[in-house]
């Protein structure tokens, strides 16, 4: 494995010293990130490869419009939050799903299927699902709107916040941050859609599209990959993360999203709105759609001025520039989604990075 | 963020399953790929089996996750 890793280092040392240039590669994976720093990657790579943590944490992209909306709710006598153990921490404007959690009303669940049952087992209340998460975890939410429509579980309903990689990934290079040179694509999202999803990253962005898995050796290899791509000039799609990812992905989980979602514009912390980068309950599940049953429309709302996180999900600063970094902002008290997640940007630098700021 | 946990199925009865990863055990479902049978390694994610996965994969996600937290916590993190 050393040697795998040492010749990789090798040809990432030998294509930056040929480039001769600052080089911006982006993973969009909060699981990346936190494995980038857990094995140290960063020490090993040259100083003008600059390792950026994109808008690849769900908890952390989710717009404070949104997170606001699920508070609301769950001040709602009638209603049950269902929602996956990540969002409770979340500060929204006075509070959290958190101290919420108090009154009873907000669960966490492990699956869909958790959030369906408790619809089952409370016919009073309508259980609102806290549907958030990328193209890995929509697919579990379509299967269970099936079910409760072929159940009719009608006081079940889903506050739909999927959201698509690509779009944001094209939204960054069209705009936010187009100095992005490459991305080291998600292992687990891959499984779903397949690599082949990024062909249209490196086909009208020529940027390289790499995905690889989580392991430290993995990691390597994709951004030794990304390095030999940036030091021909010619960027390509390329997974190696073959044991796992297929080109064409899982097509049973794409067909019954398909079935049940459709694209439509949605709004991402730090990078605004994002024309069909959303996924919500299509006309056939309408019913389902707690957006509708509620008749919330989704606005944007202010995002804390002195919160940095947008700026972190987009690449633009490393989460030590924010003033509220390590100081009103920490993991035990968050201030901003990044520092929430335990694989947000800001929290992996909390963990692992600080011993190296203070160094410098 | 999604990642997805390595398991092997110990039940099955029609989608219905029961999943190992490292002794601990718990429900999952295999709609989302159906051609899963007893005993394949499978990917799973907010309760739903993505994908096969062989041995030696699966035995570097287990070592991953088990350094990165506690392995008792992680199904809890489904999606950040």
């Amino acid at each position: 494995m050393l040697d795998r890793i040492n010749k990789a280092q090798k040809l990432i040392n030998s294509a930056c010293e040929a480039l001769g240039r600052r080089i911006d590669i982006m993973e969009v994976c909060g699981t990346h990130t936190v494995s980038i720093f857990r094995n140290g990657i960063r020490s090993i790579l040259p100083e003008s490869l600059k390792l950026l943590s994109g808008p690849g944490c769900p908890v952390c992209v989710t717009d404070q419009g949104y997170i606001d909306t699920v508070l609301n709710l769950a001040d709602r006598n009638d209603c049950i939050i269902a929602t996956y153990g990540d969002m409770i921490r979340v500060p929204g404007k006075d509070h959290s799903l958190e101290t919420k959690q108090a009154k009873a009303n907000v669960k966490v669940v492990l699956s869909s299927e958790d959030a369906l049952q408790l619809a089952k087992d409370n016919p009073e209340h309508t259980v609102v699902f806290v549907a958030v998460g990328f193209e890995t975890t929509a697919p579990a939410t379509a299967v269970v709107v099936r079910e409760a429509a072929a159940e009719s579980i009608d006081n079940f309903c889903v506050l739909s916040g999927h959201k698509l990689v690509v779009p944001a990934m094209r939204a960054l290079l069209s705009g936010k941050n187009d100095n992005i040179d490459a991305f080291l694509c998600p292992g687990h999202v891959s499984v779903i859609i397949g690599y082949g999803a990024f062909a249209e990253i490196v086909e009208d962005f020529n940027r390289p599209c790499v995905v690889a898995g989580f392991e430290a050796v993995q990691i390597v290899d994709g951004l030794a990959e990304i390095c030999r791509q940036l030091s021909t000039g010619k960027a390509e799609l390329t997974s190696v993360y073959s044991a796992v990812v297929s080109e064409k992905g899982n097509i049973a989980a794409q067909q019954i999203v398909d079935e049940c979602f459709e694209p439509v514009d949605g709004y991402w912390r730090g990078l605004g709105k994002i024309e069909r980068s959303t996924l919500r309950l299509n006309d056939k599940y309408g019913q389902f759609d707690a957006f509708k049953r509620f008749d919330i429309s989704e606005t944007p709302s202010e995002e804390r001025k002195d919160c940095r996180c947008g700026e972190v999900l987009c690449g633009l600063i490393d989460p030590p520039v924010c003033g509220l970094f390590g100081q009103t902002c920490t993991p035990q008290e968050p201030v901003g989604p990044c520092m929430v997640s335990s694989e947000g940007a800001c929290a992996a630098w909390f963990k692992y990075g600080r011993e190296k700021i203070h160094k410098r | 963020m999604c990642l997805a946990i390595p398991a092997r199925i110990v039940e099955l009865e029609g989608d219905r399953a029961v999943v190992d990863a490292m002794g601990n055990c718990w429900k999952a479902k295999t709609t989302l790929l159906p051609e899963a049978k007893l005993g394949d390694l499978v990917l799973i994610h907010a309760g739903f089996a993505l994908s096969l996965v062989d041995e030696e994969e699966a035995k570097k996600t287990w070592q991953l996750i088990a350094e990165i937290s506690e392995f008792d916590d992680t199904p809890n993190k489904v999606s950040g």
